[in-house]
């Protein structure tokens, strides 16, 4: 909270919060807006967005244009190829962008895929509780045991590369904290008086999950999420690293890596490129989750 | 205690065979199979090949076989190097994943705990500002992009490490294993050293801790024999997720540095369909892993009396 000098603006201020009542998410929201790193995240990532949606399109050239004679070119301002050109003479800015959409667009559906399960999951565990709740809890348990990586290879190799295999596999495998996040949260809710309430006025425990759980429970959830796009992102990447990611021409943060790597003596600039936009796009991405964090659950500041 | 070990024991061996179970069929669902090469090979040729290793029969004979042999303690032979076992190929490779992964956790676990608590010590500082800094850092990259960095850097540009994989002559070098094991801890120590931070600023702020200074002991006193003592519970409990995280991060970063560990092995044999070689790791992978939780636990209720063990 800002100090307030004057009693007047002390005043000024009751009278304001006394007309209208702040609810938490404009409290979070002006918290939020507080936060240096995290405004500076979102305008960056918002910006990264839209360079890899609308910058694709408008961008000089096509991610899969072959140019047979401007095979590593170092990043020069001759024919715009500002980053470069990579192996195959193809224009390093058009790639990166279309990597960074198609990462970005994996983090978000199997994030999105990821939370339906673990919200359902959890919330339906911590509300009916008993031997329910302890049967669905240990298998997250021996779930979270296992060597998951390793499945989701098995797995990208069995049913081919599959783009939205991609997404189902990896948000198969993070639901498993959501679920945590929200059995917890829901259980606490549980003993809540409004909750109580509406058990007592004959509403049905599907509506209650529906109505009062899951909507409240949507704090915590918020801040996971943004925390867990990343952490999805960096699953897809380690996938396109080992050969199992997105298929060639089209392209992803990780594959793009991939391919630096193997170049990086001769061509330097095609590892730099793509390891700086992701590097750039995970850092976003944490400082929101943070800032998040800290706006949605004060109590830690 | 006993009851605790034995109960988390019967949970987890049914666990290794559903585990062992589910790789086996899914394997052998995917397209393809070890022995289609680029240029097919005559149809009688294919099956004395496929009834040598026993891959004519149905398929749910061949998982009784496999299962049978593995009680006995016979992983099979490879499916494409030939003349190898799957169990001299992970004899192989093992020692040097252990070797990277061991040093790595060590690294993490001791900078982590250091860089945690001095940070939590001086809460809002600018030594407290930079840790976290790097912290976000370490967790914002990964190890494959750090990998070929630093490859790039230390290796290509300054000269200082030898870049290019294990040289089997000399075998392993600590001039070739440091930037791997780097690599492979830094994002480990990023989360341990937040974590540390966390839990160290709650714990200096508790009624005990006062109680320890208003006594008279030394600020290192208090810091070590006391507060650190319960700011590394969550440490503790991390450790188990720690360990799969190293293990999973091992696949890379043997790719990346080029080191015959078995996560190498592991990708190439997925991607080739050698059956054997797979199941055999997923083997290995999934009892460390499971051992290595079990051991966390138990850490755990030995250094928090709290916990009590029912049995």
């Amino acid at each position: 909270m800002t100090t307030l000098s004057t009693p007047q603006e002390k005043a000024e201020l009751l009278e304001k919060a006394a007309v209208q009542g702040r609810s938490l998410w404009d409290d979070a929201r002006a918290r939020l807006m507080r936060n240096r790193a995290a405004v500076t995240s979102m305008v960056i990532l918002g910006t990264l967005v839209l360079l890899a949606t609308i910058g694709q399109l408008l961008w000089v050239h096509d991610y899969d244009t072959i140019y047979r004679d401007r095979v590593w070119i170092a990043p020069t301002l001759e024919n715009w190829h500002l980053l470069g050109t990579d192996a195959q003479g193809r224009d390093m800015v058009a790639r990166i962008l279309v990597g960074l959409g198609v990462s970005l667009m994996v983090g978000i559906v199997a994030t999105f895929v990821s939370l339906v399960i673990g919200v359902t999951w959890g919330a339906t565990a911590g509300f009916i509780g008993g031997k329910v709740d302890q049967a669905m809890m240990r298998f997250v348990d021996i779930l979270y045991s296992l060597p998951f990586i390793f499945f989701v290879i098995i797995l990208m190799v069995t049913f081919g590369r599959n783009i939205v295999l991609i997404f189902v596999a990896i948000g198969a495998v993070e639901w498993l904290t959501m679920a945590r996040i929200v059995r917890g949260q829901t259980i606490a809710l549980k003993g809540m008086e409004f909750v109580e309430a509406a058990h007592a006025a004959g509403v049905s425990r599907t509506k209650i999950i529906q109505r009062h759980i899951i909507p409240n429970v949507l704090g915590p959830v918020v801040v996971y999420v943004t925390l867990m796009i990343p952490v999805v992102i960096l699953a897809e990447s380690f996938l396109s690293f080992l050969g199992l990611g997105v298929q060639e021409p089209l392209t992803s943060l990780g594959r793009l890596i991939s391919a630096g790597a193997q170049d990086m003596e001769p061509a330097p600039w095609t590892l730099i490129g793509p390891a700086v936009t992701m590097m750039v796009t995970l850092f976003c991405l944490n400082f929101i989750g943070d800032g998040l964090r800290d706006a949605i659950d004060p109590k830690d500041r | 205690m006993l009851g605790f070990v034995l109960r988390r024991f019967s949970v987890a061996i049914p666990t290794i065979l559903v585990i062992i179970t589910v790789a086996f069929f899914m394997m052998r669902v995917a397209p393809g199979g070890p022995f289609d090469l680029e240029r097919p090979m005559p149809e009688e040729t294919r099956q004395v090949i496929l009834a040598s290793y026993g891959l004519d029969k149905p398929l749910i004979f061949q998982y009784f076989d496999y299962m049978g042999n593995l009680f006995q303690g016979d992983l099979g032979p490879s499916l494409k190097l030939r003349d190898k076992d799957v169990a001299e190929i992970i004899a192989e490779g093992f020692p040097v994943s252990a070797t990277i992964g061991l040093f790595s956790m060590l690294l993490a676990i001791g900078l982590g705990t250091l860089l945690g608590s001095i940070a939590a010590l001086r809460q809002n500082s600018g030594t407290d500002f930079s840790v976290m800094t790097f912290a976000m850092v370490g967790i914002s990259i990964p190890p494959f992009v750090m990998g070929p960095i630093l490859a790039l850097v230390f290796g290509l540009y300054m000269g200082w490490v030898p870049t290019g994989g294990l040289d089997p002559r000399y075998g392993m070098t600590p001039d070739r294993l440091i930037l791997p094991v780097i690599t492979l801890a830094l994002p480990q120590i990023a989360i341990i050293a937040r974590l540390m931070r966390a839990s160290m600023i709650e714990v200096v702020r508790s009624n005990y801790i006062r109680t320890a200074r208003a006594k008279g002991l030394s600020a290192p006193a208090v810091i070590v024999r006391h507060a650190l003592r319960s700011a590394i519970l969550p440490l503790v409990s991390y450790l188990g997720p720690a360990s799969a995280a190293v293990i999973s991060g091992s696949l890379v970063i043997e790719r990346v540095f080029q080191l015959p560990g078995i996560g190498k092995h592991f990708v190439d044999a997925a991607l080739q369909r050698d059956y054997t070689v797979v199941m055999g790791v997923v083997i290995v992978y999934a009892t460390l892993i499971i051992v290595l939780n079990l051991l966390a636990d138990l850490l755990y209720g030995v250094l928090n009396p709290k916990v009590k063990y029912e049995s």
